[in-house]
C-alpha cells in the first residue's frame, strides 16, 4: 500500500504543519498542492482536508476525517471527545504552562490574601483540572488570543498557556511558574473508521512508526 | 406574532414526517422480536435510585435525579438492562429460564455542553436471561443481525470482543492493581499512546509489553484470535455459534471496552460506513442479575433508533466515512 491507503487525514494548518507534511512527504503522499495552496482546505486527490488544529477532533469525532493529526494539548482540552489516540508523533514539542510576571508571584500573593486567583487562557478546562487537582481556588477568564496580554493589564494575575521555546512569554516579562503538561503531535483515529478500515490504518500507522524511527 | 419556547438542549420534538420514518424502523425491528419469542416490558422511566445502583452503581449513573413526595430519591433510568434485571428477580422469581425480553424505550443521560448530544434517546433491544455463553450470546447477535436486516440497513459491521480477555492478560503477566487500573483506563479512553507509557511503566521484559501493547489494537477476522491462544476460547466459541450470514458481518476487535462496567464476556458494537458513531452495541452480564436475587447469565443489546434512522437515510444517499 502506499500513499494514505484510500483514507482521509485532517492536516492542522499552521505550526504544527510544516512537520505533518514533511512526515506525509516520507510516506509517498504528494503534498505539493497543499504545499502550493494557501486558502484551497480540501485536498481530494491526496485524501487531505486542512484545518485549524483545535477543529481537527472535531472532524474526525464526526467521521468527516478518518484520521487526523493535533496536538495533545487541544486533545487534553477536549479530553470528551470520542478518538482513539494512536501515535505520538514527537514533533510540535511544547508545554503547557502557569505563567505570571517575574519577581513576586502575583498568584499565589492572591490566593494566600484574596482566598482566589485570576487566571486567563484559551484552555479553560485544562487551567479548572489542573487548578481543582492542585487545590486552589481559581476565576478562569476565557480569551481568544494574546493571552499575554491579561497579566499585563490587569485582567489576571496569571496565565495558562501554550510555550514552545518561552520566547513569547520573556519578551512580555512573564516567567514560567508551573509545568502542566508536555504536548507533542498526536495521530488520532475515528471509532469507526478504526474498526471498519482497519487493515489500511494499521498499514499506515506502522509506516508512519517506520518513518519516525528512520527520520 | 409567534413565540419560540425551547427544549432543554439534547431534547426534542419529533414530527409526523420523522415519525412515521422512526416508527417503521421500529416496526421492523419489532417484527423480527416478536418472531424470535421476545415479548415486549413498558417499565416506568422512573425508578429508586437505590434499586438502580444495586445493579451497578457506575452503570448506573443515573444524570437526573429527583425527590418523591415522601423524599425518596428518584431516578430516570440511563439504560433498560438495569430495569430488566429488577423486574427479572421481582416478578418472573419462580419462572423456569430462558426469560426472552424486548424494549423500545427512552434512556437518559447526561450532556456535555455544547456537543449536540442527546439527553433522551429512544433505544430497541433484548435481554436473553438464562441462557449461558456462548449459545446465548450467539443467539443475542444473530437477532441483532436479523433486526438490522429487517430495517434494510446493508453496510453494518458488528465489532466483537471480549470484556475478560485484557483484565486476563495483565493477571497472566502479574500486573498489580494499581498500574492495572491505569492500563485499564488508557484503554477505556482509547489512548494508545498513554497505553504504551503505562506499560512501559511496569518494566516489564520487551516480549510482554509488545504483548499487553498489541493485542488490544487487533482488529480483523478470525486470525486475530490465532494469536492470543487461550484467552479466546470464549470468542471462538461465540463464533463457531453463528450461522455464516451472523459471522460474515464480524469484526473481532480484542480491545473494544464499553462504557458500562457490568459486562463479563463478550462484549459487541454495531458500525455502520455511513456514520461516525456506533449505532449501539451490548454484551454479556452474567453477574448482574445475581446482585438482583436471581443469579442467571444474560447477555443483551440496545440499538439507538435514531442512530439507526441517520445510517440508514445516509445509506441511501450513499454517504460513506
Amino acid at each position: 500500500m502506499s500513499g494514505l491507503n484510500g483514507l482521509t487525514l485532517a492536516v492542522p494548518r499552521g505550526a504544527l504543519m510544516r512537520d505533518t507534511l514533511a512526515l506525509l512527504d516520507g510516506l509517498g503522499v504528494d503534498t505539493a498542492e497543499v504545499r502550493a495552496n494557501d486558502r484551497k482546505l480540501l485536498f481530494e486527490d491526496a485524501g487531505i482536508v486542512t484545518m485549524r488544529p483545535s477543529d481537527v477532533a472535531t472532524y474526525v469525532e464526526a467521521g468527516a476525517a478518518d484520521l487526523g493529526i493535533t496536538g495533545k494539548d487541544v486533545l487534553a482540552e477536549q479530553s470528551e471527545r470520542a478518538v482513539y489516540e494512536l501515535l505520538d508523533l514527537r514533533f510540535g514539542a511544547c508545554a503547557m504552562v502557569v505563567a505570571t510576571t517575574a519577581g513576586e508571584d502575583r498568584l499565589a500573593e492572591s490566593l494566600r490574601r484574596l482566598g482566589v486567583m485570576r487566571v486567563a487562557t484559551k484552555y479553560p478546562k485544562i487551567a479548572t483540572r489542573h487548578f481543582e487537582r492542585t487545590g486552589r481556588q481559581a476565576e478562569i477568564v476565557e480569551v481568544n488570543g494574546s493571552v499575554e496580554l491579561a497579566p499585563l493589564t490587569g485582567l489576571a494575575e496569571g496565565i495558562v498557556d501554550l510555550t514552545a521555546t518561552g520566547t513569547t512569554l520573556r519578551e512580555n516579562g512573564l516567567v514560567v511558574r508551573e509545568e502542566i503538561l508536555a504536548s507533542t503531535a498526536r495521530l488520532i483515529a475515528n471509532p469507526v473508521a478504526h474498526k471498519l478500515k482497519a487493515a489500511a490504518l494499521d498499514d499506515l500507522v506502522a509506516r508512519m512508526r517506520e518513518a519516525l524511527r528512520d527520520g | 406574532m409567534s413565540t419560540i419556547h425551547p427544549t432543554p438542549s439534547g431534547t426534542r420534538d419529533v414530527l409526523p414526517d420523522e415519525m412515521r420514518e422512526l416508527h417503521a424502523v421500529v416496526e421492523s425491528l419489532r417484527g423480527v422480536f416478536g418472531a424470535r419469542g421476545y415479548g415486549e416490558v413498558r417499565t416506568p422511566a422512573l425508578e429508586y435510585e437505590q434499586v438502580l445502583t444495586r445493579g451497578d452503581p457506575a452503570a448506573a449513573d443515573p444524570a437526573y435525579k429527583l425527590f418523591d413526595e415522601q423524599g425518596n430519591v428518584l431516578v430516570l433510568r440511563s439504560d433498560m438492562t438495569i430495569p430488566i434485571a429488577r423486574v427479572v428477580s421481582s416478578r418472573y422469581a419462580d419462572a423456569d429460564p430462558p426469560l426472552r425480553f424486548c424494549y423500545v424505550a427512552h434512556a437518559y443521560r447526561s450532556v456535555r455542553p455544547q456537543r449536540g448530544q442527546d439527553r433522551e434517546m429512544l433505544q430497541a433491544g433484548i435481554e436473553v436471561v438464562g441462557v449461558p455463553g456462548p449459545e446465548g450470546t450467539a443467539e443475542a447477535l444473530t437477532v441483532l443481525c436479523e433486526a438490522l436486516d429487517a430495517t434494510g440497513l446493508e453496510d453494518y459491521r458488528v465489532g466483537l470482543g471480549d470484556a475478560s480477555l485484557y483484565p486476563a492478560l495483565l493477571d497472566a503477566h502479574d500486573v498489580d492493581a494499581g498500574a492495572r487500573a491505569a492500563i485499564l483506563r488508557e484503554l477505556q479512553a482509547r489512548d494508545f499512546v498513554g497505553l504504551e507509557r503505562a506499560i512501559d511503566g511496569l518494566g516489564l521484559g520487551s516480549d510482554a509489553s509488545r504483548t499487553l501493547l498489541d493485542v488490544p489494537q487487533r482488529r480483523g477476522g478470525a486470525a486475530v484470535l490465532e494469536e492470543v491462544g487461550a484467552s479466546a476460547d470464549g470468542l471462538r466459541g461465540v463464533y463457531a455459534a453463528l450461522p455464516a450470514a451472523v459471522a460474515g458481518r464480524v469484526i473481532f476487535d480484542l480491545g473494544l471496552a464499553r462504557s458500562l462496567g457490568y459486562y463479563t464476556g463478550a462484549v459487541f458494537e454495531v458500525y455502520d460506513a455511513a456514520l461516525g458513531v456506533p449505532l449501539g452495541g451490548g454484551g454479556r452480564y452474567d453477574d448482574l442479575l445475581g446482585r438482583f436475587g436471581r443469579d442467571l447469565p444474560a447477555a443483551g443489546w440496545a440499538l439507538n433508533v435514531e442512530r439507526l434512522h441517520i445510517a440508514l437515510v445516509g445509506e441511501r444517499r450513499g454517504e460513506r466515512l
